[in-house]
């Protein structure tokens, strides 16, 4: 084997913990090589070590058969490896050529920029991943999936032997990683070595050649895709069989119409759309990105404006103008941006908990701390969430964990009906296990649930029906026994490929 | 993702150490700072360690506290209040106004002046987050413009003029210095910083202003009006303000229209030194009697030492640029402790 890249008993030790310990790998010339792992695994330790953010405490790195140590990311960058980070670096205010060719921007005299070489040269680059866009365009205009393609661009413009993708389709939709993944096997065809780190295990087989999986900081095993199957995968990675992730439920009989929309309209341009939830039901909301999915059930849950629309809460219309007067009717949110309108991120677990419903902690204004405490703990422990203490910040929790928060103060409010907008996007396999088990229990409980998601299979392994979304309208409703995920599918795609 | 678990593992430090560590760098911290700087302007300042001196200071520092305790409420929410100077002026030439009121009793005077003050000051406040939040306008911008209503308004009640001839009973009681050693304008301060504190810590209110200047659309989600508690905050800044002009009758004895010229910047700097951090969220009342506490202790130290009038305000600005470098320091390492 032609080894490009090798790593030698590599680790690396944080203060009070060891994040990677003795992994040893080597990557072949040419390959597309996965990387696989839970969260805390070792990925990110790994890739950052590779790109000079961190420097390992033991073993050896080797790159081209020359020691491998860089200081900082330029060093790594004219090394030629390239990484292209989940959370991407692009500047937005910048057009989408300067991003490209910030690092040496084509000169003339004066130090003054060539524009038409660099309009030029950023033309050839995007035509290399299969973006046909004028480059003059300013990146904060892109959606999320050009912006990648951009950040690949960029990879490429500097003549990498070695491209680091850190989980890249974790925001996209399935005709976007589509292009993504002819574009990796176009790469990899002129000769590109590609490490590509995935939380999504369905995709990897379609791209990988070989396959690592880590685990709690050590290597689990190397292997050739080719032969392995999902739950191999997954038994690599979690150390024990999953026999059915969903855990789906056929006792729990889904009762009389919880919550029910009808005829809601956001604004004038939106169709109107009407769904119900039963009582002990999991309805699944399938759907594009940017399908309208989210922006509906904001909308019903009153934290957008919406113009028209009747909301029934066990056949009693209800009035929700704001999000508090969802709460009181007994309605929670679970957003689908976690950090940003889910939690208090830099307070405790307790207080993130409480939020929603303080004056059971309180009498008279005052709050009551020890009640506080053992409300909270009692959620911590029911939910299993993993925290040092309920005093414990959630920025420090994991994300699986701190789903588990977020879930908890719903709990914590007394809820009927669920809205559940991407409850496992960015939650590893163990965490998600349990989340999908405490929606049986919630379901156990003849609360509706709604589940907004883009795993298809999650949705299709969890829900008793399932609601598609496709440019604003609900273009179908397909039940249980129908479950098909060509069908799902096609109806999603429905009114974007009307002419 | 996995970045963040990294961080929990890389620093695993037991509950009750992790509390006494936060307490250390959070609250301690400022207050290890004061008593260092007292130290050194007791060693090297003449007269700096007299009990005349001290008594001094507590008169000094009474009206900058009773405004950045309100001025804390506003930063907790995210917020900013420029206004709270002039609005002190408005207050005192309001409060004197109504205390010269020769129809009234002393006792009567007195008391309608500081209802007068504390309605005033809460009025400007109110429109201060109302107008805000109702317009999404940064609170920046508003109170910048209530900043010169406040004064001009100020100018206009008391037709540009100081006003003076205040209740002697009401003078003698600021000149009180209870027990030889508390100033009466000092227990005020004091008092307010005791109600701030108890309401941040022990109420939901309190807990409210907390959330929302953590992440306010979090807070809108969870069912509650995140815009209430900003309002709120304001009136109380505005609140403390007109509190703040009864201080400064008692301690000047005149109503004026140019009073508090500068004052909101004094409260923000003793806000941000006691360890609030501007971006909300995250602070201590009791951490800005303790900046306010710094402020002042510099002042006079650097006046004793003979620091010419010229060179006391680049210490000082120095010193407050150092405690907001010292903060992202802390925020750091407060991360790593919990």
């Amino acid at each position: 084997m032609d080894t490009i890249l090798s790593l030698e008993g590599v680790g690396k030790i944080f203060p009070g913990a060891v994040a990677l310990s003795d992994v040893s790998l080597s990557i072949a010339r040419g390959e597309t090589h996965i990387i696989l792992g839970e969260n805390g695994a070792g990925k990110s330790t790994l890739i950052k070590l590779l790109a000079g953010i961190y420097q390992p405490d033991s073993g050896k790195i080797a790159f081209n058969d020359q020691p491998y140590q860089p200081k900082t990311p330029h060093d790594a960058q004219r090394s030629g490896i390239r990484i292209v980070h989940q959370e991407l670096n692009l500047l937005p205010y910048l057009s989408i050529a300067e991003n490209l060719m910030l690092e040496s921007l084509p000169r003339r005299a004066f130090g003054i920029v060539d524009r038409k070489a660099l309009n030029s040269r950023a033309v050839a680059l995007l035509k290399e991943v299969g973006l046909d866009i004028d480059p003059r365009i300013r990146v904060e205009a892109l959606g999320v999936a050009q912006m990648q393609l951009v950040e690949i661009a960029k990879a490429l413009s500097y003549d990498s032997k070695l491209l680091v993708l850190d989980e890249p389709t974790a925001t996209l939709t399935p005709p976007e990683i589509e292009r993504l993944f002819s574009i990796i096997k176009r790469l990899k065809a002129k000769g590109v070595t590609i490490i590509y780190i995935s939380h999504r295990l369905h995709e990897v087989f379609e791209i990988g050649d070989r396959v690592t999986v880590l685990r709690n900081g050590r290597l689990v095993a190397t292997r050739d895709l080719e032969g392995l199957t999902v739950p191999d995968l997954v038994r690599m990675m979690i150390g024990r069989d999953i026999a059915d992730e969903y855990g789906f439920d056929a006792s729990i009989v889904p009762g009389k119409v919880a919550l029910s929309v009808a005829n809601l309209k956001r604004d004038a341009s939106t169709p109107d759309i009407s769904f119900a939830v039963r009582h002990g039901e999991i309805l699944g909301v399938a759907g594009l990105v940017g399908s309208g999915r989210t922006e509906a059930m904001r909308a019903l849950f009153g934290a957008d404006p919406k113009l028209d629309g009747v909301v029934e809460i066990d056949g009693k219309p209800v009035a929700i103008a704001a999000p508090k007067d969802a709460v009181r009717h007994g309605l929670s949110l679970l957003t689908e941006d976690r950090k940003g309108q889910g939690l208090l991120l830099d307070m405790a677990v307790d207080k993130n908990i409480t939020i929603t419903d303080l004056g059971r902690v309180s009498r008279n204004g005052l709050l009551n701390r020890r009640a506080e405490s053992a409300a909270a703990n009692d959620l911590v422990g029911q939910l299993r969430v993993k925290a040092s203490s309920i005093e414990q910040a959630v920025r420090n929790l994991s994300g699986g964990n701190q789903q588990k928060v977020v879930l908890a103060k719903w709990l914590f409010r007394g809820t009927s009906t669920l809205i559940l907008d991407e409850p496992t996007r960015g939650v590893d396999i163990g965490a998600r296990r349990e989340i999908y088990q405490l929606l049986w229990m919630l379901a156990a409980q003849q609360k509706g649930i709604i589940m907004v998601s883009s795993d298809l299979p999650e949705l299709m392994g969890m829900c008793h029906r399932i609601v598609v979304f496709s440019k604003n309208r609900i273009v179908g409703e397909v039940p249980r026994s129908e479950f098909d995920q060509e069908r799902i599918l096609s109806l999603a795609y429905q009114e974007y490929v009307r002419p | 993702m996995s970045e963040t678990s990294e961080i929990v593992v890389a620093a695993p430090v037991s509950p009750a150490r992790a509390k006494f560590l936060r307490f250390l760098v959070r609250d301690a911290g400022v207050l290890l700072a004061l008593v260092l700087i007292t130290l050194f302007f007791s060693a090297t300042a003449p007269y700096f360690a007299t009990s005349g001196n001290a008594l001094k200071i507590f008169v000094q520092i009474a009206i900058n506290t009773v405004l950045a305790a309100g001025m804390t409420f506003v930063i907790l929410t995210g917020g900013i209040d420029l206004s709270v100077g002039s609005v002190l002026a408005l207050c005192t030439v309001v409060g004197a106004t109504v205390m010269i009121d020769e129809s009234l009793s002393p006792a009567a005077a007195i008391t309608l002046a500081l209802l007068a003050c504390m309605a005033t000051g809460a009025v400007c406040g109110f429109l201060n987050g109302w107008i805000s939040t109702r317009w999404k306008i940064p609170s920046f911008i508003v109170t910048l413009g209530m900043l010169n209503m406040a004064a001009g308004a100020a100018r206009v009640v008391s037709d540009n003029s100081t006003i003076t001839g205040l209740p002697q009973s009401f003078v003698d009681f600021g000149n009180l210095i209870i027990g030889g050693f508390l100033p009466s304008i000092f227990l005020v301060a004091v008092l307010v910083i005791a109600a701030g504190w108890f309401v941040l810590r022990f109420t939901v209110f309190g807990r409210m202003i907390f959330a929302v200047g953590t992440n306010d659309e979090a807070v809108r989600l969870s069912g509650h009006n995140p815009d209430f508690y900003k309002v709120a905050a304001f009136t109380i800044s505005g609140l403390t303000a007109g509190i703040a002009a009864m201080v400064y009758l008692l301690r000047l004895n005149i109503g004026s229209p140019i009073a508090g010229i500068g004052y909101e910047l004094n409260a923000i700097a003793a806000v941000i030194i006691g360890g609030t951090s501007l971006s909300g969220g995250k602070g201590s009342i009791i951490g800005t009697l303790v900046g306010a506490c710094i402020l002042q202790v510099l002042s006079t130290g650097l006046q004793l030492l003979g620091v010419g009038d010229n060179f006391k305000p680049i210490v000082i600005g120095l010193v407050i640029v150092l405690a907001v470098i010292l903060d992202a320091y802390r925020e750091r390492l407060l991360r790593r402790i919990r």
